[in-house]
């Protein structure tokens, strides 16, 4: 016999016990003790980020942050009023521009189409577009919209920095609409047709609230995305230190803000930087635990 | 509720190889098999069969501890190995594993080249002689080296189901275990391929000790010379069954004069 | 329409960036020298930077993230803390690139320049190590993408671990495999496929980050090959030069950026290709 592992001991009964200090058990502990220790060091950013969010942005909360509008450099006091009110209203545009176009594409991908060429083309350019660096999508708008001045003249403004969000979101939406879809039994669409009823009415009336879960869950999660996005913004929606005036405008939103606050040497502009994470990170993590919640219903 | 081995068919000078004393396995709080007792032979094919759902893979793979791999599995009572116990919190399973082996109802060969196949489970045990001659002595004992030889370096998902299972068989064998436990082997093959595993089990008999389980009562009386004929129960104030071993016998007697009144309905086809 | 936009953005860069490219010819890539004041353009620097973060990056990330999702699959430890794991590098995730930034900026470049001024003063002769750290530069923007493209890694892993069947892992154990022999020998090679997707995908993501490298990582385009020395990537020069370029620096802008979406196309390309190759049949 030429394996050497297979030990009695001295009364014949076979000696199965765990050999602390044979190799290949000593390699296995050292991996599994490896393993852990990455697993720590990834958890520890996570940790570390939150952690002094919570206390810079904590230590100067106050109303004020939402109703004034930004200090100039180097004056006092001050919020970002402006800022929220404007990323709410960019987000909103660019959840209103991609929702439809994405739901629809998902609708027509994972009923309409036949799974043949043109259908194998688009699912791959949606997955192309999704792997598209934000700030192209920026720069892609600005060419359209901007410097075309094709919305009534204007330049810099929310609709476009909402148009480049939206751009940003699509694939995740055609996506997620397409999948979630595509989970409804075939049984059931069989069933509506059975009963007569047109494709039209069939999608809307029985696959699509099927399938809302995971699509809502989707959708959800690409808004906490675009919330939080900044290069689209920069060249689109620009920033202002005023109040919102209208979408066609230049408008603040709290990444943008963030962005220039962070930079200048300022202590004043820093510390409201990092109040404006705060608020950001907390809206962009309660809609990831929102998302998660819908998806408990998923697997109702 | 059990009974072991009645003392006429089993004669004292008989060399036992795995006992199993009044085993219980459970799955969280549900008990999947109680008050197990048994003495395998050594050398000899011992058959475990019964209705679905009775607890006799579960047992079987208690023996060589795959069910560690089940979260929430355990034990109680004890599982013997010529006098070794295989749950001491001092055991190693990856030591249990390697004395007994397993082929399993689905062929599962790796991903990997035939050759390879084989040679893997071969060299992390230490292996340390002549790969070639292995692999092709256990492709032999497997009655499947005329399929392979030409293909070794093919990957093992090239064989059709039945050249799969031999090739588990040959990469079970080419560890050399003492026990080799098989989880309904043929279930997912034709009859054809199932004929010849069980050629290859009266081969295998000479050199090692199996334990097989089987739905197949017919395959149990060519194959095997003692079987263990487990039913399942009703829990009294609850939902599902739970196991038991009804009779523990050579197979001519347990087919032709079974002592239990559920043996004899069961040989008889009367259920399961 | 998704296939529109995509054409369309294709265009309206390529269109844009013809006078440069008329102008520079395939120099551009290869010349470091941007200068606004002259009217002169030359790319290296910032593809440089871009190559060079993002693939660093990968090195550092691909096994943590990695060494995390098999942590998380194996049962090392009991459920309920690996999904607290798992929960946690999700998290990360959801964090704005731009907060990251922030972060970088005032934490995490501080915290790391001690360690970076040893390795200027004792191994400087490295070419690698030759400049002073002096705040923002290649190194903390390297960390920075790392902390970025983790959860990717580790989720896109941790499905295909996931996803390897049952009964693998029961023939691995079968034949008396450790519990790091059968990692190793076949569970990840039959999650391989998944995993190289999903490292490509990190890498995809690395090259088009902006917001938290700009911040970071100096804005310079004076060539250097030191990690601790600014440098620049296609995509922070977009984010800062962008807004008041004139006309003839903003083609060579969208060249750049034309530049930039060749090259994560070729990682999309390959990452697919590469996927197929190494898919083991089980």
């Amino acid at each position: 016999m030429k394996y050497h592992s297979l030990a009695r001991s001295a009364d014949n009964i076979p000696d199965l016990n765990y050999k602390t200090w044979e190799k290949r058990n000593l390699v296995s502990r050292l991996l599994s003790v490896l393993a852990g220790v990455f697993s720590f060091l990834c958890v520890l950013p996570l940790i570390a980020v939150l952690a002094y969010i919570l206390i810079k942005g904590m230590s100067t909360f106050s109303l004020d942050l939402f109703t004034q509008l930004p200090p100039p450099p180097g004056g006092e006091g001050g919020g970002f009023g402006n800022a929220i009110i404007g990323s709410i209203v960019v987000t909103t545009i660019a959840a209103l521009i991609a929702i439809p176009i994405g739901v629809g594409g998902g609708i027509y991908l994972a009923e309409y189409s036949t799974g043949r060429g043109f259908s194998q083309f688009i699912r791959f350019g949606t997955n192309v577009l999704a792997g598209v660096p934000s700030i192209i999508a920026g720069v892609f708008v600005y060419g359209v919209i901007v410097s075309t001045r094709i919305l009534f003249g204007n330049t810099f403004s929310a609709i476009a920095g909402g148009t480049a969000l939206s751009v940003l979101m699509l694939p995740t939406v055609v996506k997620t609409t397409d999948e979630g879809l595509k989970l409804v039994s075939n049984d059931l669409r069989r069933a509506a047709l059975g009963v007569g009823a047109s494709r039209f009415v069939t999608v809307s009336q029985i696959t699509l609230p099927k399938a809302f879960t995971p699509i809502a869950t989707g959708v959800v999660l690409s808004i906490a995305r675009a919330a939080g996005e900044t290069a689209p913004l920069i060249f689109t929606a620009l920033f202002s230190p005023f109040w919102p005036n209208g979408i066609f405008d230049p408008i603040a939103t709290l990444s943008v803000l963030i962005y220039n606050f962070a930079a200048q040497p300022y202590d004043l502009q820093n510390q409201l930087a990092w109040s404006a994470s705060f608020i950001l990170v907390v809206f962009i993590l309660a809609l990831n635990l929102l998302a998660r919640w819908l998806g408990r219903f998923a697997s109702k | 509720m059990t009974a072991s081995s009645s003392p006429e068919s089993v004669p004292s000078n008989l060399d036992i190889c795995l006992s199993i004393q009044n085993a219980t396995i459970s799955y969280g709080d549900f008990e999947a098999l109680k008050n197990v007792f048994c003495d395998i032979p050594r050398g000899q094919v011992t058959a475990f069969i019964g209705p679905s759902g009775c607890g006799k893979s579960t047992i079987l793979r208690a023996i060589n501890r795959m069910n560690d791999l089940i979260e929430g599995c355990s034990l109680k009572g004890r599982i013997l190995f010529d006098g070794a116990d295989l749950y001491s919190p001092d055991v190693d399973p990856v030591e249990v594993r390697r004395r007994i082996g397993m082929v399993f109802q689905q062929p599962n060969p790796f991903p990997k080249s035939i050759y390879e196949n084989i040679a893997f489970g071969a060299r992390i045990n230490g292996y340390n002689g002549d790969m070639d001659e292995l692999v092709e002595r256990s492709l032999r004992q497997a009655a499947v080296w005329d399929e392979c030889k030409d293909k070794l370096k093919e990957s093992g998902n090239s064989l059709s189901g039945g050249q799969q299972q031999r090739l588990c068989i040959a990469r079970t064998i080419a560890i050399e275990p003492e026990v080799i436990l098989m989880d309904e082997p043929c279930s997912a093959l034709d009859p054809i391929s199932t004929l010849k595993i069980e050629e290859t089990i009266h081969e295998l008999k000479k050199s090692f000790t199996i334990v097989i389980v089987t739905h197949n009562m017919q395959q149990a009386v060519r194959v095997s010379d003692m079987t263990a004929f487990f039913n399942a129960e009703a829990v009294e104030g609850g939902s599902g069954k739970v196991g038991y071993l009804v009779e523990f016998n050579d197979t001519d007697k347990i087919f032709n004069a079974p002592l239990q009144q559920a043996t004899r309905d069961y040989v008889s086809g009367r259920f399961g | 329409m998704v296939a529109l936009i995509l054409i369309s953005i294709l265009v309206v860069v390529f269109w844009g960036s013809l006078e440069s490219m008329g102008r520079y010819g395939l120099n551009f890539l290869f010349t470091s020298n941007w200068n606004p004041v002259d009217d002169e353009y030359g790319a290296f620097t910032a593809i440089y930077g871009t190559l060079v973060t993002s693939l660093l990056a990968l090195v550092i990330a691909v096994p943590l993230g990695v060494g995390t999702a098999i942590f998380i699959t194996e049962n090392i430890i009991p459920l309920k803390v690996r999904n607290i794991i798992g929960l946690m590098v999700e998290l990360l995730a959801a964090i704005p690139s731009v907060v990251l930034g922030l972060w970088a900026i005032f934490i995490l470049e501080p915290l790391i320049r001690p360690f970076l001024m040893f390795l200027y003063e004792d191994l400087g002769w490295i070419p690698i190590f030759s400049t002073e750290p002096l705040g923002p530069g290649m190194a903390p923007a390297i960390l920075i993408l790392v902390v970025m493209i983790l959860p990717i890694i580790t989720a896109i892993a941790r499905d295909s671990l996931n996803q390897v069947p049952m009964r693998l892992r029961q023939a691995a154990y079968g034949v008396g495999a450790t519990r790091w022999g059968a990692i190793l020998n076949v569970i990840l090679p039959a999650a391989i496929s998944g995993i190289v997707g999903g490292v490509m995908l990190a890498l995809g993501r690395a090259m088009g980050e902006t917001m938290a490298v700009t911040m970071i990582i100096g804005n310079s385009n004076v060539f250097s090959w030191s990690l601790l020395a600014p440098g620049n990537t296609i995509s922070a020069m977009l984010a800062n030069q962008f807004g008041e370029a004139d006309v003839s620096q903003l083609s060579s802008l969208m060249y750049a950026a034309f530049v930039l979406m060749v090259l994560t196309l070729l990682v999309n390309v390959i990452a697919q290709w590469l996927v197929k190759r190494l898919s083991l049949k089980y």
